[in-house]
């Protein structure tokens, strides 16, 4: 009994003492919550991939404001520079530089404890546009300890083609429908519980009009020869995933996450992710994360066909071969109070690079071309991914 | 008899106690109360602490493996494949 009636008065002392925090507490940011609206925020980013023969680089910005006390709004603007000399094009093409924009427009909404989301993205290149609608209603719940989130997408995509630099007059259709539910729950003082479901449909032109397989072609000197790719008009994936995060007793976060997933053309994926946040100082937060990821390939997928139009799907891109592939990652986040101007709350300084090692176990190296076709060393892939981007809250 | 009525009774008790029990259940009372939601304020904790930064990587590995989704973010189309 004495302990029992110790124990508020102790833990009120604390939160006395911690002053700052109980407000912090009570105003109650982040743990998923659907009645608060986002923060205002802007960041403003460098990002670049090179791997592969592949360099994918360029600027994003992002904006977040409120409007009122139930209205957010937000703007993302991202470009990509691409370069590529990929083993796909040095085998099948020749080298190119390609522009790519995207542009995102949201709003929330929030009324009581629900929280309305909406938004377009529009994606431009030179062979490929795509619109993409979405919308989101979240509900906190249980005294805020669950919030509950329904959502739906859109995407309607116009495949083209450029040969040397020029338009071509091809064009094809894809449609993306997109179902997702998640829900984020507290389960202890320290512990959240993250569960997510999705569901996508896709229909239309679904392969690439680059992209070609080879077959065994013995009237070759090199033992093959290439007929374009030919996939199914549809497809549709189910993925699952769960995730807890634990604040470690120094101040510190450990994240772990695993999702599965699978579709109509036969893949199976397995995704495993951790990782490690903890502030150092006063104005330093550094983060640590391994990523492995293995899939199966699409039933349609082969190396090397036997013999031309050997069955009625076909495809030979990497992305649905087999494959397992390890990302480690680090980062640091540095915290600034600037004295001008005065309505910026706070700054962050964020660089992040990742790693990726991508091991092909049934994709194969046709540079090799001493070798004979089909016995090619298998193809490996290293990546590095950098970004640097700048946070402003206000 | 007797033995009759006194398992009805026992029945009816259980039922009521289980009532009780299941009435009660829909009634969740926060286990976590307010005041000890510190920890899961700390920005450390958010699920996605750097949105700009989650969304690209996702971009990232969207484009070079035959999984997506499920990632609690909303992503456009692209032929970046």
């Amino acid at each position: 009994m004495i302990r029992g009636r110790a124990l508020p008065l102790r833990l009120l002392r604390q939160l006395q003492r911690r002053g700052r925090w109980l407000a912090l507490v009570f105003a109650l940011v982040a743990v998923g919550r659907a009645d608060v609206l986002p923060e205002d925020r802007s960041d403003i980013m460098y990002h670049r991939y090179d791997g592969g023969g592949l360099i994918v680089q360029g600027p994003s910005v992002l904006i977040r404001k409120k409007i009122g006390d139930s209205v957010s709004v937000s703007y993302q603007y991202y470009e990509d520079f691409i370069s590529s000399a990929s083993i796909d094009v040095v085998t099948q093409a020749s080298k190119y530089k390609e522009h790519r924009v995207q542009q995102n427009f949201g709003a929330d909404y929030l009324h009581n404890n629900t929280l309305y989301s909406f938004g377009y993205i529009s994606s431009i290149e030179p062979d490929y546009n795509s619109k993409t609608a979405f919308f989101n209603v979240s509900q906190s719940m249980f005294g805020d300890l669950t919030t509950l989130n329904f959502g739906y997408s859109q995407g309607w995509d116009v495949v083209g083609k450029v040969d040397k630099g020029i338009v071509q007059p091809f064009r094809a259709d894809a449609n993306r429908r997109n179902y997702n539910v998640g829900l984020s729950q507290v389960l202890t003082r320290n512990l959240l519980l993250g569960l997510n479901f999705e569901t996508d449909e896709s229909d239309g032109y679904l392969h690439s009009p680059y992209r070609s397989v080879r077959y065994v072609d013995p009237t070759v000197l090199r033992g093959y020869s290439y007929e374009p790719e030919r996939y199914p008009d549809t497809r549709a994936s189910n993925a699952a995933s769960a995730q807890l995060k634990y604040y470690l007793p120094y101040h510190a976060a450990l994240d772990g996450s695993y999702r599965f997933y699978s579709d109509t053309w036969g893949i199976v994926a397995n995704t495993v992710r951790m990782d490690y946040t903890e502030p150092l100082f006063t104005s330093w937060t550094l983060d640590a994360n391994a990523r492995y990821y293995w899939q199966t390939h699409a039933n349609f997928y082969s190396d090397l066909f036997p013999y031309f139009n050997s069955q009625n799907f076909l495809a030979r891109d990497r992305e649905l071969a087999q494959f397992h592939s390890i990302t480690l990652g680090v980062g640091a986040d540095w915290e600034f109070h600037p004295a001008w101007p005065h309505w910026i709350e706070k700054g962050t300084m964020n660089l992040d690079v990742q790693r990726m090692f991508i091991d092909y176990q049934d994709f194969r190296d046709v540079l090799y071309t001493q070798d004979p076709a089909g016995t090619e060393p298998l193809y490996t892939l290293d990546a590095t991914v950098v970004q640097f981007f700048i946070s402003f809250w206000y | 008899m007797r033995a009759a009525s006194k398992r009805r009774a026992a029945l009816w008790a259980l039922s009521v106690v289980l009532s009780g029990v299941g009435l009660s259940g829909c009634q969740v009372q926060p286990w976590v109360k307010p005041y000890e939601r510190e920890h899961l304020a700390d920005p450390i904790m958010s699920f996605d602490r750097n949105p700009i930064a989650s969304g690209y990587l996702d971009h990232v590995f969207e484009v070079r493996e035959g999984a997506r989704g499920a990632t609690g973010s909303v992503g456009g189309g692209c032929g970046c494949n």
